[in-house]
């Protein structure tokens, strides 16, 4: 959660997680990003155009006319084997539904960050976790999965925009960083990762031979899409599609467990929910209370193993969450009524306080 | 004399493009599509460009053409080729990149991207079928569609009250400052498609001289669409569609 | 040690930028640090609040219900901030404008009429840091050189001019700071 490197003093930096990301984006050799402003996330294209990366790295950004233009930017950028990515916050990622269901179907890696703000609606600009539904349950239109990073800090925002861009070319899935309207708006102390270069062309052919760079006399064409007229043809991608994220599902889960081994209460929580969290688990200690926080990273893959196992050890659990309970209805997928699933949280962008939790943990759980 | 006395390269009058693959076409007889799709496979054989040239497909009847001229291609969602091609092009700046679009792609879905790709000057080329009617999905109404005529969305023709006016999306084009060519051409006759294929070729190379966007529109028939054979949809283009889209080039700096 | 701080106060007066003159002094001195801004069309005139962590240890929550010590500004945040202090805890306030004054006897309650003083002296862009100073005459959380380090840090180098008058802000509300109670 808080970072665990060894911070090497000259290079601590104090930065808001929406510059954590724009840096870490320059840093990881992202080649293009595309983006629309939107509050609570415009420092991610400000701190690009500032830093001006196109005359360092050689790095695009490029201010689209939409969301939707954003997106299908990353769209054709991603086509040519290219590192791309866009970020936005709510409303702008349901503009962005079309796109990220064109790319799951063309089989396309690219990022994307949402900080997330409180709806439905235009909602308003404070700081929300209502997007869950909509990031790992679909969003777009047919079956598809995203995997799903949350971070908690702005040194996340900086690692897990770094993880997704690796993520999103091993499985050729969109990829999303999903964090919050706090966690791009605060700062704390932050190690940028280091500088990889960007691909070359000779990499792109290597890394990602599908990319359209242009018919060479070696090879067929290259073709980036996700139409399939004959129904054979669609049932065989969505297969192979599946196939791939049940090999994500098995490998790359990630979670973070604190205060768990003599839990018998675990609150599940992620991204600013989990951090608050951790507070909670703190204070209801010293109420007598032995609570126990997991952390899911991943939000999809979920880590319902884990959960499993601690179904079998806790009396009950919490999921707390910036929305009107979202993830809640994962937890219970998981626990499958081994022990009572509870939900708090705030709505509409209210984030919950500590002790908020701590008294839920007693009214919901305890009794 | 057998067949293979007559199979000579000696006696070759006429050779498909290289480009172009022996892939049956879906397109229905008289109709513009298969000759464009032509002219870009003979254009892109005689530039031999064909290993830096990607293409954008649209969503419309020209959704396959990337089953027909083997090049690199993209397809793109309905109306966003143009964002696709200025990420394509902004990240591959020595590759020749050209979106293929209909009118209702371009005009109307994609009025957006058209624009601020066009206005931004994207150093790409965007060739344009106009026939006046959604093709794919069974002749209904286009932003092209004339006044007074009939699609399965206006039935009793187009009215300008309930369904607005012709949208003459090429004119607002060319009034653009990051346009550099826009042209209007047709492909009914032997020497339109001659014309036209000249404009295309223009309209690619100016992708490589940093002068911003070219437009190709091609002012097509729909033969199936308009319900009219191949002839009758060539003589009532030229009599109906000309006027509101008349040939020739608006901008050519 | 852990200190938690609550700034509020009228957009305009400072209040982020305060707050983020403390966390880059924390990050000078090796600390722990989180700035958490309620931002929004409150930076544009309406109140404003920032909530400041420094810490030896990792920083779990960074949204809080209590204080160890509220810096505020204005009316509406003292109505807001003056309950959430914790018992022993520190709360400043500037009186411009006041029509009603703290009422808690379990806190340490300090006045600093940094307004005021700024206004007379032509110093309005300096308040914040007179009431900075005044936090540091009471609560030595952070170090005055570390201030300014942080100060070099967080400003464009074409405003380094500006760090002299700045440190006379921090050495004018050490002066200025008064116990109430």
């Amino acid at each position: 959660m808080n970072t665990d490197k060894k911070q090497n003093k000259e290079e601590v930096r104090l930065m808001k997680g929406n510059e954590a990301v724009a840096h870490a984006a320059i840093r990881c050799g992202c080649d293009g990003y595309f983006g629309y402003p939107i509050t609570p996330q415009s420092e991610i294209m400000e701190t690009l155009m500032e830093l001006e990366p196109w005359n360092t790295t050689g790095m695009v950004v490029l201010q689209a006319e939409s969301e939707t233009a954003s997106i299908n930017m990353v769209y054709g950028a991603a086509g040519c084997g290219k590192k791309a990515m866009t970020s936005s916050s709510s409303p702008g990622i349901s503009l962005m539904q079309e796109g990220i269901s064109y790319m799951a179907g063309a089989e396309l890696p690219c990022v994307i960050v949402n900080v997330m703000r409180g709806g439905p609606g235009l909602g308003t600009i404070q700081p929300s976790q209502a997007d869950y539904f909509q990031t790992v349950k679909g969003g777009g239109h047919g079956d598809y999965k995203m995997i799903t990073l949350a971070p908690a800090s702005v040194q996340e925002m900086a690692d897990y925009t770094v993880m997704a861009f690796d993520l999103a070319f091993k499985y050729r899935t969109p990829t999303m960083v999903l964090a919050d309207g706090v966690i791009g708006q605060m700062m704390e102390k932050v190690v940028l990762p280091p500088f990889q270069p960007r691909w070359t062309e000779e990499e792109i052919k290597q890394n990602a031979p599908w990319a359209t760079l242009g018919k060479t006399p070696d090879r067929k064409p290259n073709i980036i899409n996700s139409l399939r007229m004959d129904a054979n043809d669609m049932e065989e991608l969505n297969i192979l599609l599946q196939s791939r994220y049940r090999e994500i599902e098995k490998k790359e889960v990630l979670f973070e467990e604190f205060d768990c081994d003599d839990a018998e209460y675990l609150i599940v929580a992620f991204g600013i929910s989990a951090r608050i969290c951790q507070k909670a688990v703190k204070l209801a200690k010293k109420e007598g209370i032995k609570a126990g926080l997991l952390r899911p990273i991943t939000l999809y893959p979920f880590p319902i193993e884990v959960l499993k196992k601690y179904a079998e050890k806790v009396k009950g659990m919490l999921s707390v969450e910036m929305n009107a309970g979202q993830m809640v209805e994962d937890v219970r997928l998981a626990v499958n009524g081994k022990v009572p699933v509870e939900y708090f949280g705030r709505m509409g962008g209210i984030v919950p306080t500590p002790d908020e939790v701590v008294e839920a943990l007693k009214n919901k759980l305890i009794k | 004399m057998n067949i293979s006395e007559i199979i000579n390269p000696a006696n070759l009058v006429f050779d498909k493009p290289k480009v172009m693959n022996d892939t049956p076409m879906h397109y229905c007889p008289g109709c513009s599509h298969g000759v464009v799709h032509k002219l870009i496979s003979e254009i892109i054989e005689e530039m031999d460009i064909q290993d830096k040239t990607i293409g954008i497909a649209p969503v419309g009847c020209a959704v396959f053409a990337y089953q027909y001229l083997d090049i690199d291609w993209q397809q793109a969602a309905h109306g966003r080729a143009p964002a696709l091609a200025t990420a394509v092009k902004r990240l591959l700046p020595d590759r020749y990149v050209f979106t293929y679009q209909g009118d209702g792609d371009l005009a109307s879905i994609g009025t957006a991207e058209t624009i601020h790709a066009c206005n931004r000057g994207e150093n790409i080329a965007i060739i344009f079928i106009n026939n006046g009617i959604y093709g794919m999905t069974g002749g209904q109404m286009a932003p092209t569609t004339l006044k007074g005529m009939k699609s399965s969305t206006s039935p009793n023709g187009r009215d300008i009250p309930r369904n607005g006016n012709p949208f003459n999306i090429t004119n607002l084009l060319a009034q653009l400052e990051g346009t550099c060519y826009v042209t209007r051409q047709a492909v009914h006759t032997v020497a339109s498609v001659r014309k036209c294929k000249k404009a295309i070729q223009k309209a690619l190379e100016n992708s490589m001289l940093n002068k911003g966007t070219s437009i190709v529109e091609v002012v097509s028939t729909c033969s199936s669409g308009w319900k009219m054979t191949p002839a009758e949809s060539n003589n009532w283009m030229v009599d109906n569609m000309f006027p509101e889209y008349p040939m020739g080039d608006l901008k050519n700096i | 040690m852990t200190e938690e701080i609550i700034i509020a106060g009228f957009g305009g007066q400072g209040v982020l930028s305060m707050g983020k003159i403390l966390a880059y002094s924390g990050l000078m001195q090796d600390q722990e640090v989180s700035w958490m801004p309620s931002y929004g069309p409150e930076q544009r005139g309406g109140t404003a609040n920032v909530t400041v962590i420094l810490s030896d240890e990792r920083i779990s929550s960074p949204v809080l219900n209590s204080y160890d010590t509220a810096i505020v500004l204005n009316q509406p945040s003292l109505d807001r901030f003056e309950s959430k202090v914790k018992p022993g805890g520190t709360l400043i306030f500037d009186g411009n404008g006041f029509h009603k004054f703290p009422t808690r006897t379990d806190i340490n309650v300090y006045r600093i009429d940094a307004t005021e003083y700024a206004y007379a002296n032509n110093a309005a862009k300096t308040m914040n840091m007179i009431i900075l100073g005044g936090l540091l005459k009471i609560r030595p959380i952070v170090l005055v050189e570390n201030v300014l380090k942080g100060l070099k840090k967080s400003l464009p180098e074409r405003h380094h001019h500006l760090l002299e008058m700045n440190e006379k802000a921090i050495h004018i509300g050490m002066d200025l700071i008064k116990k109430v109670n």
